[in-house]
């Protein structure tokens, strides 16, 4: 009876620990992750407003806007970012479930108010403070949900 | 119009290049190793897979779609409403993979899109 119930605990403490451990190490890459993609954006959102408003009246308008566009030095900064935030989510994507890691991103919209208002100068107005908190705690909502709906569990 | 067909892109493609990418991740399996040349031969790994350069094309397509948008609005506005990539992640999930969204996602679901509607509000 012994020899059966050993292995059982075993298997419980030794879950217990690697799910620690890989909590442990989601934390980090997850904060990375909320302020790398947001920073990306609000760089190249400076970046955009350098360059000036996109107009198609005609099909030239779009090289010039592309020349100017990779010309701009905010842009390859903005890059980085991105580059270094996909490399995150991408390790992140292989041991956490994306249904947790999307949720669990939800605090990177209120970062991006927050920088683009820090850095850009941005007028962020209560009503879209507001928006932003209801769409964060919707995504809190769904993160909340079974992340497996489909086929046998 | 052009500011319709640049949020289309940013949410569709955007959706549907996030969900290339994971598969692909899924394929490879959990890391352990983070030293510089493990990270690179994981990269190159990832780089033979045909959802990564899906998953790439897609998200490319929503990558410039949101710089052009950001060279005539704000940062504070285009991002928290590219959170309609919920629904349309949903919606994509349900008609094209057959996915059962339960009544609480679909809570979560309508309660971030309550929240672009007033972030769309602010704008005007």
């Amino acid at each position: 009876m012994e020899q059966l119930v050993q292995p059982a605990e075993e298997t419980l403490i030794g879950h217990g620990h690697h799910s620690r451990r890989l909590q442990l190490k989601t934390i980090p890459f997850i904060l990375l992750s909320i302020v790398l993609g947001p920073l990306g954006n609000v760089l190249l959102g400076k970046g955009m407003k350098s360059v000036g408003s996109l107009r198609l009246v005609h099909p030239s308008d779009i090289l010039l806007f592309a020349e100017r566009t990779f010309t701009t030095p905010w842009l390859w900064l903005a890059v980085c970012c991105f580059l270094a935030f996909f490399l995150v989510h991408m390790l992140l994507l292989t041991w956490a479930d994306y249904s947790y890691v999307q949720p669990a991103t939800a605090l990177a919209y209120a970062t991006v108010a927050l920088l683009s208002w820090l850095l850009l100068g941005e007028n962020v107005s209560l009503l879209r403070w507001s928006g932003i908190a209801v769409i964060c705690f919707g995504v809190l909502i769904v993160g909340r949900t079974s992340p497996k709906t489909t086929g046998a569990a | 119009m052009l500011q319709v067909i640049l949020f289309f892109f940013i949410v569709v493609a955007g959706t549907g290049g996030e969900l290339c990418v994971s598969r692909a991740m899924k394929s490879i399996g959990e890391i352990h190793d983070f030293r510089p040349q493990s990270l690179l031969r994981f990269v190159w790994r990832a780089l033979h897979l045909g959802w990564m350069w899906a998953g790439i094309g897609l998200l490319s397509l929503g990558f410039f779609s949101l710089v052009g948008i950001l060279s005539f609005d704000e940062v504070s506005f285009v991002v928290p409403f590219s959170a309609l990539s919920y629904l349309a992640g949903a919606i994509g999930a349900r008609v094209l993979l057959g996915e059962r969204i339960t009544r609480s996602r679909w809570l979560g679901i309508a309660t971030v899109t309550v929240g672009v509607v007033l972030v769309w509000w602010s704008k005007r």
